[in-house]
């Protein structure tokens, strides 16, 4: 008991710290914030331009859901390349605090950022578009879909955020090339059907396609979760196979970090 | 209930009576640190043979003392820091903590060691405050009273409480250098690892640091190793100095003892100057020029 509070009282460690550094930021939050939602917007637009109300909504949950995911998964990706920038990489690692813990807190901070962050941008596309008709929408399916595509993303974040433990100078790179590639075999804006062959195959790896597909059934279509188990499993699976392997790569990754003299500060 | 935190008598909370009181249940009689036959390699290509930074170094730290590394650039001082540390794993031999083995019982070693960089390390946004609250919540203490704790001990360094809520990145390297210090502080290390924590401080904040060693050791149940260009704060502040050379201790003595063996076995004045001269190969001065003029090795 008093252990599991300490490792709480630790992960809030990290909760505390990243909410101190966005408000330290918080002109660049800003920055960032605009930039997101004129994206959004711009690409929604081109539903608009076309007059279809169908691909408007199609390209709007596409701009507000590989939002909230890429938020989420650039916080916990870059948990350690932050520290690492920052030179408080030894500091952290030399704390009595389980890694899992370390990363729970991560996790925990970059769901609550990435909500409201979404939220702001949910906002600002009702502003520009008052009359968009979502009356048949399935809130269950998209909360449902929204969680587990969370989970399931937080799994491939924290196999992301091993790149900058494994390789000083380009994992940070690397790891947002990978968010990159997920962006464009995920079908956020378009069916993936009109990908290469190869590229479906990778689709099919992603747990972004699985989780913006189940929301915009639901949301659109008004699909009930029901309908949409071939979408529902596999982000299950994920979750389940990808959050402890990230883990124990973690612990693997940070072993050899030790061993070969990663964890010092570099610039 | 009532500790002793840097001579100040004050209620501390149940936390962190719990740290204070898992270091004074350490047994006395072992020592604060103990480093037998430590080697660590590097291998930096495919190809080269591997750099050997630490080669069989030994070391005993008794608790309450203060163990200095003396060694020219890339002798391995701030590896062998980072060995004790937990940063790096060992290829060969084993490190205690008031016997605790660091790679069989790495959280309970975790809890007793806190280290001081040549860089001091922030989040440079966040302000001394905020980083010493992140520090002190990730080794458990209650952020209230660690918030009372980091103003006492910050002003002790003499940094005034209107600088503790603006951002690190205003201050000066040298109050920088004495929020780390602070940092390391607020957590009650047994076992405080300094590494060259007053190189490039200007001599007012070097003498501040070094009063606060002082203190610290005599107020605290603190035991420290400290790697330092400076020799004459090895002099004032260490109990025994061992001298590292290309990853091996060449000569362990205290202070005075190292003095006078430069001078009865090598005939040379009896100054710490000497003994590094004489068993490093090279002046403190070519460390200096080196130290400014080549890139840092990842290896070392």
């Amino acid at each position: 008991m008093l252990l599991a509070r300490h490792e709480l009282k630790a992960s809030y460690a990290f909760v505390e710290r990243n909410f101190n550094l966005s408000r330290r930021y918080w002109g660049w939050e800003v920055a960032f914030l605009v930039y997101s939602a004129a994206g959004a917007l711009s690409i929604s637009f081109i539903g608009a331009q076309l007059g279809d109300a169908r691909l408007l909504l199609t390209l709007m949950v596409g701009a507000i859901f590989w939002n909230y995911l890429s938020v989420v998964f650039s916080w916990i990706a870059e948990t350690i390349a932050v520290e690492r920038w920052e030179g408080t990489l030894e500091y952290t690692m030399m704390a009595p605090v389980h890694r899992s813990t370390h990363l729970l807190g991560s996790v925990a901070y970059a769901m609550v950022y990435g909500l409201i962050h979404t939220a702001a941008i949910l906002i600002a596309m009702i502003l520009f578009f008052p009359n968009l008709a979502t009356g048949s929408a399935d809130a269950l399916t998209v909360v449902t879909f929204m969680t587990l595509g969370s989970f399931s993303f937080v799994g491939i974040a924290m196999l992301a955020a091993i790149l900058p433990l494994l390789y000083v100078e380009r994992g940070a790179q690397m790891t947002f090339v990978l968010q990159s590639v997920l962006l464009l075999v995920s079908g956020v804006y378009y069916s993936i059907d009109v990908l290469p062959g190869w590229m479906q195959v990778l689709s099919h790896l992603s747990p972004a396609t699985y989780a913006i597909d189940g929301v915009r059934r639901g949301l659109i279509d008004g699909a009930p979760v029901t309908e949409l188990t071939g979408d529902i499993w596999p982000l299950i699976v994920m979750g389940i196979v990808l959050i402890p392997f990230g883990l124990w790569a973690f612990g693997r990754a940070e072993r050899y970090a030790k061993r070969t003299g990663k964890l010092k500060r570099v610039g | 209930m009532t500790a002793t935190l840097l001579g100040q008598s004050k209620t501390v909370a149940p936390d962190r009576l719990a740290v204070l009181a898992e270091a004074q249940s350490l047994d006395a009689a072992l020592p604060a640190l103990l480093v037998e036959g430590v080697t660590k390699r590097f291998h930096v290509g495919r190809t080269k043979r591997p750099v050997v930074a630490i080669a069989d170094v030994s070391l005993r730290l008794e608790r309450g003392g203060i163990f200095g590394i003396l060694g020219a650039n890339g002798s391995g001082k701030s590896t062998l820091i980072r060995l004790v540390s937990g940063l790096l794993t060992l290829d060969e031999g084993r490190v205690e903590v008031f016997g605790h083995d660091i790679q069989r019982e790495e959280m309970a070693v975790k809890r007793l060691i806190n280290r001081v960089s040549v860089d001091a390390a922030f989040f440079k946004k966040l302000s001394p405050m905020e980083n010493l609250l992140f520090a002190a919540r990730l080794y458990g203490l209650d952020a209230g009273r660690a918030r009372g704790d980091a103003i006492a001990i910050l002003e002790r360094l003499g940094i005034a409480r209107k600088r503790i809520d603006r951002p690190v990145e205003q201050m000066s390297r040298g109050m920088q250098q004495k929020v780390a210090i602070a940092r390391a502080l607020l957590t009650s290390p047994s076992l405080l690892l300094l590494d060259e924590p007053t190189t490039g401080l200007d001599p007012r904040s070097k003498l501040d640091v070094q009063t606060f060693i002082e203190d610290v050791r005599k107020n605290h149940d603190t035991s420290i190793v400290l790697t330092t260009h400076d020799l004459d704060e090895a002099d004032r502040l260490c109990d025994r100095i061992a001298v590292l050379n290309d990853g091996r201790v060449v000569a362990e003595e205290s202070p005075d003892g190292l003095k006078r063996l430069v001078a009865e076995v090598h005939g040379q004045e009896p100054t710490l100057h000497n003994v590094f001269m004489t068993y490093t190969g090279r002046s403190l001065d070519d460390d200096v020029e080196e130290d400014a003029d080549e890139p840092t090795d990842s290896a070392t």
